[in-house]
């Protein structure tokens, strides 16, 4: 059985060491945050915000406190707020451990592509050249297939690129693999799954 | 000097121009400055290159301003949640302009410091670096970006006094800071005018002399996503 979106963030969780500034991207990378446990994480959303807390009860939303998906979310008493550029000094600068990110694709030489399909979808890309740019640790979640069964982990993106060579670990729903010189390497199946299925699962050089 | 205005028309009066290049603070919804971009609706200037990390959506925000086809250009890092202005960009009434978020945050920044350019690792390798210098540094490629100025900044502050120095709440500082000392003229809404000497020098997060004229309104302040949690699961 593959991993099912829950499993994937808690096994993202498992990446995350006591310490540690992170930063989640939007979609599975956010339910993350519901399995770090007791590990002391001070995670930082991009528009401007140290220490994110949980989602408001229903009546207690404020119009000044969203994340970086625009979701309104709740300050801690860790909470410490700065300005877009002071957030990007952190991200560039190299100050947060690790960004926990989505991906359409990604290939074995760690290029990423996750911000924009041409003539179709024109959204942008955000923080995330930034945050793949700069910060320590970049991990990707992702479906390990496209709707139509087809392998989104990549011998090279197809799609405009994220970020050249950023990568560090995948974990997709079949498995955890690391981006090695030559290829990747398989960190582990995901239950149930063989690593001949994850091998025929993937277009990419496994070493 | 006088900075405190009765309203945002007034507060812009003289400013506006056709062809005109913005800067707008704000993220997503949250600290727009949308009393000015009401004003700028009302006061029709057409032609306008924004500066502003989103677009608003369909009715609010610099959303208003693409009903009403004000705006030439965007510069933007993420253009999602409005369909009007996909409908512009896919037809080519509009230009855009993608920045990274931190690009464009820096851009801001450094143009209000006196820095014409700087060197960025983010975007080496992808589109965002096609046609700009490539300088290698320890080892290191970075690419060359542009410091921004602006004809007009307009943000969105939480308190000010009446010399300008200004306070912001929460996440809604965002970009109004770096957008503020961006442009060649700084005008401000704020939700409170205090009186000048009650904020702590301390705490004051960007100080008058960046800002120009002020305005002081009620805002509406829009949710985009609101999302809460059951009181059983906490």
């Amino acid at each position: 059985m593959p991993w099912d979106r829950n499993q994937m963030a808690e096994r993202a969780a498992q990446e995350l060491q006591d310490g540690m500034y992170v930063n989640l991207g939007i979609g599975i990378p956010t339910l993350v945050a519901n399995y770090v446990g007791d590990k002391d994480i001070t995670l930082q959303s991009e528009n401007g915000m140290l220490g994110m807390g949980p989602f408001p009860f229903e009546g207690q939303e404020d119009g000044d406190l969203i994340n970086a998906g625009k979701q309104t979310i709740t300050e801690l008493p860790r909470t410490a707020y700065f300005d877009s550029a002071t957030s990007f000094g952190m991200i560039r600068g190299g100050k947060i451990a690790a960004a926990i990110l989505g991906a359409m694709e990604v290939a074995e030489n760690g290029d990423l592509a996750n911000w924009m399909i041409p003539g179709k979808l024109v959204k942008g890309m955000g923080g995330a050249m930034d945050l793949v740019a700069g910060v320590g640790r970049v991990i990707v979640v992702m479906d390990h297939t496209s709707k139509h069964g087809e392998s989104k982990v990549l011998k090279a993106c197809t799609l405009p690129l994220t970020g050249k060579g950023v990568v560090d670990r995948i974990i997709t729903n079949l498995g955890v693999f690391d981006v090695v010189p030559g290829g990747l390497q398989i960190v582990e199946c995901a239950e149930g799954v063989t690593e001949d299925e994850l091998r025929a699962a993937t277009e990419a050089t496994i070493v | 000097m006088k900075k405190v205005y009765g309203s945002a028309t007034e507060a812009l009066d003289g400013l506006l121009f056709d062809g005109m290049f913005i800067a707008a603070g704000g993220f997503g919804l949250c600290g727009i400055p949308e009393l000015l971009l009401a004003a700028i609706r009302d006061a029709g200037t057409k032609d306008l290159t924004f500066a502003s990390n989103n677009a608003g959506v369909d009715d609010f925000g610099i959303g208003i301003l693409l009903q009403t086809r004000q705006v030439k250009k965007m510069i933007s890092s993420y253009v999602g949640e409005n369909a009007e202005f996909m409908r512009q960009y896919l037809s080519g009434e509009l230009e855009l302009e993608f920045n990274p978020q931190g690009t464009l945050a820096e851009r801001m920044r450094a143009g209000g410091c006196g820095i014409p350019g700087f060197y960025t690792k983010t975007g080496v390798g992808t589109v965002i670096a096609e046609g700009k210098e490539v300088k290698n540094f320890d080892g290191q490629d970075y690419i060359l970006e542009r410091g921004m100025v602006a004809d007009l900044s307009i943000v969105k502050a939480w308190k000010a006094d009446a010399t300008g120095n200004l306070v912001f709440r929460k996440t809604a500082r965002n970009f109004n800071p770096p957008a503020a000392m961006c442009g060649k003229v700084c005008v401000v809404e704020v939700e409170e005018i205090v009186p000048v000497g009650s904020l702590d020098p301390d705490t004051i997060h960007l100080p008058g002399i960046y800002v120009h004229r002020i305005v002081q309104g009620a805002h509406e302040k829009r949710i985009e996503q609101r999302t809460t949690r059951k009181k059983e699961q906490a």
